[in-house]
Order: structure tokens, then C-alpha cells, then sequence
């Protein structure tokens, strides 16, 4: 059951990437493109998901554990440090230049559209690289 | 600023099912659905290989499930192929460096109330936006 949830929640967020037209890195690039013609939508796909998100993360976390898997893996890393603003840095500038985030860039493999899988090939070489040179940072 | 191409109804309607996604992955497995993580712990890590790689394929069969139904989607990128890969592995590297990215940071940190990944989340939309600009879209 908890692989079943894997794929459906996988399907799911590929459904909402491909409503949303996230998985268009234009689209992307229109809401980066604050002081030329913004295209304010990509907001309104994070507003969603959160009103959907938030309420439901407060209301399970307070369970003992989860429907199906034996407990929560949470998170609880509060430090805002050198790797948190180096790394999300570095990932929006990459982000900018493309319009693509690892979401849709695996997304968009489906459509297999050269110039998108060689995006997604460097962006795993990326978690290699990174997996590496992380604790000199 | 001119505001173009904005599509709120199906940019909402898109966030709520991610919304879902990643309200399924939590209350019935315990994981938060940050793709990068996943992505990154599919290639690095052997423990929950079988789910991540379950999630990843769900998330390409989204588009897929849904040209079926008949709808044209869009996808178009312009960039050269040394942008590709340096915007791929800024991607990868990045996100990992950060522990996060759209999905992690932007949609499951905003929604636990993590200062941590709201810091994230402008940190990357901020070079983002100053990325567009330098270089246009």
C-alpha cells in the first residue's frame, strides 16, 4: 500500500504540474520575469498547494504516526546557514536560466524533448557533484 | 511591469492536486514530497529506492496520463546546450546544497511554517528573478 501512495502521489503531482502549465519552463520564466511581462500564475500554484498542505500538515502531524508507513520522518532543521543561502541561490540562478525545477524537469521527461533530458541528466550529475563536495562547504 | 499570460483558474486548480500529492505522501507514508530529495536519495541512497523510484515515475506518467484525455500541452525551451547543462547542474547541485527546492522548500516547508525554508524559497525566487533579468527569457 505505501508503494500504491508513492505512485499515485507521484501521478497526482504530475497531473497538478501539467494543469498548473508548470511543466512549460516559459510559463517559469514569466513569473521570474518580474520587471519585464510577468506572469504572476506560478503564485497561484503554491497558494493551492499550501492551503491544501498546510491545514492537513497540522492536523496529521499531531498523530501518532502515519495510515500506513510506522512513522513520520520529520525534518527538523531550523539552522538558516551558509549551505541553505549558497545552495537556494545557486539553485534559482539555475532555475532562471532554464525555467525548470527538479518537479517538472522529471516531469517533463514524458515528452522527450532533447534539449529537457539533457537538462535532467546534468541536474542528476548535480546531486552527485553535490553529494561529494557538500561537507567542504 | 505588464502582467501577460496569466492563468489563475488552471495555475489554482494545478497547485490544489500538487497540494494533494503531497498531503497523500505524508498522512499515508510519512514523507514529505520534496523532488529534489527524492530524486537525489534515488540515485544516492539504496533505502526506499523501490518507493522513490515508484514516486518519479508516477511524476512522469502525469503528463503523459494526461495528453491522453486529448489536451495539447504546452512545453517549449530555448536554451543552448552549454545552458542546459550549466543551468542543470546549478539545479542539482544547488537544490542539494539547500536540502530543497520548489516542491521541499516553496510548497511542504512554507506549509509546516519553517522559517528556515521560507528563506529558501526567496532566496532562490530573489536570484531567479535577478537571473531574468541579466539574461532575459
Amino acid at each position: 500500500m505505501i508503494r500504491l501512495i508513492s505512485l499515485l502521489s507521484g501521478i497526482i503531482f504530475g497531473l497538478g504540474l501539467t494543469i498548473s502549465g508548470m511543466v512549460n519552463p516559459q510559463k517559469v520564466l514569466g513569473f521570474l520575469n518580474l520587471f519585464g511581462e510577468w506572469d504572476p500564475s506560478l503564485i497561484f500554484v503554491m497558494v493551492g498547494a499550501i492551503i491544501i498542505f498546510a491545514p492537513m500538515h497540522f492536523i496529521f502531524k499531531r498523530k501518532s504516526r502515519p495510515i500506513f508507513a510506522k512513522e513520520f520522518q520529520i525534518i527538523n532543521n531550523r539552522n538558516i546557514d551558509k549551505k541553505l543561502l549558497i545552495g537556494s541561490g545557486l539553485f534559482g540562478a539555475g532555475w532562471g536560466l532554464a525555467g525548470l525545477c527538479p518537479g517538472p524537469a522529471i516531469a517533463s521527461i514524458s515528452f522527450l524533448n532533447p534539449s529537457i533530458l539533457i537538462f535532467a541528466l546534468f541536474m542528476f550529475v548535480g546531486f552527485f557533484i553535490a553529494n561529494r563536495i557538500e561537507k567542504n562547504i | 511591469m505588464n502582467i501577460i499570460n496569466f492563468t489563475p483558474l488552471s495555475a489554482l486548480t494545478g497547485g490544489l492536486l500538487i497540494g494533494f500529492a503531497v498531503f497523500l505522501l505524508f498522512a499515508f507514508n510519512g514523507r514529505m514530497a520534496g523532488v529534489s530529495s527524492i530524486a537525489a536519495n534515488f540515485i544516492l541512497k539504496r533505502e526506499l529506492r523501490v518507493d522513490n523510484s515508484l514516486f518519479l515515475i508516477g511524476l512522469i506518467l502525469g503528463p503523459t496520463i494526461y495528453s491522453i484525455s486529448g489536451a495539447n500541452i504546452e512545453s517549449v525551451i530555448t536554451n543552448s546546450i552549454p545552458i542546459l547543462i550549466i543551468a542543470g547542474l546549478a539545479v542539482g547541485i544547488g537544490t542539494r546544497i539547500g536540502n530543497g527546492c520548489t516542491s521541499g522548500h516553496g510548497i511542504c516547508g512554507i506549509s509546516r511554517f519553517s522559517f528556515r525554508s521560507i528563506v529558501a524559497t526567496i532566496s532562490f525566487i530573489l536570484t531567479g528573478i535577478i537571473t531574468v533579468l541579466i539574461f532575459g527569457v
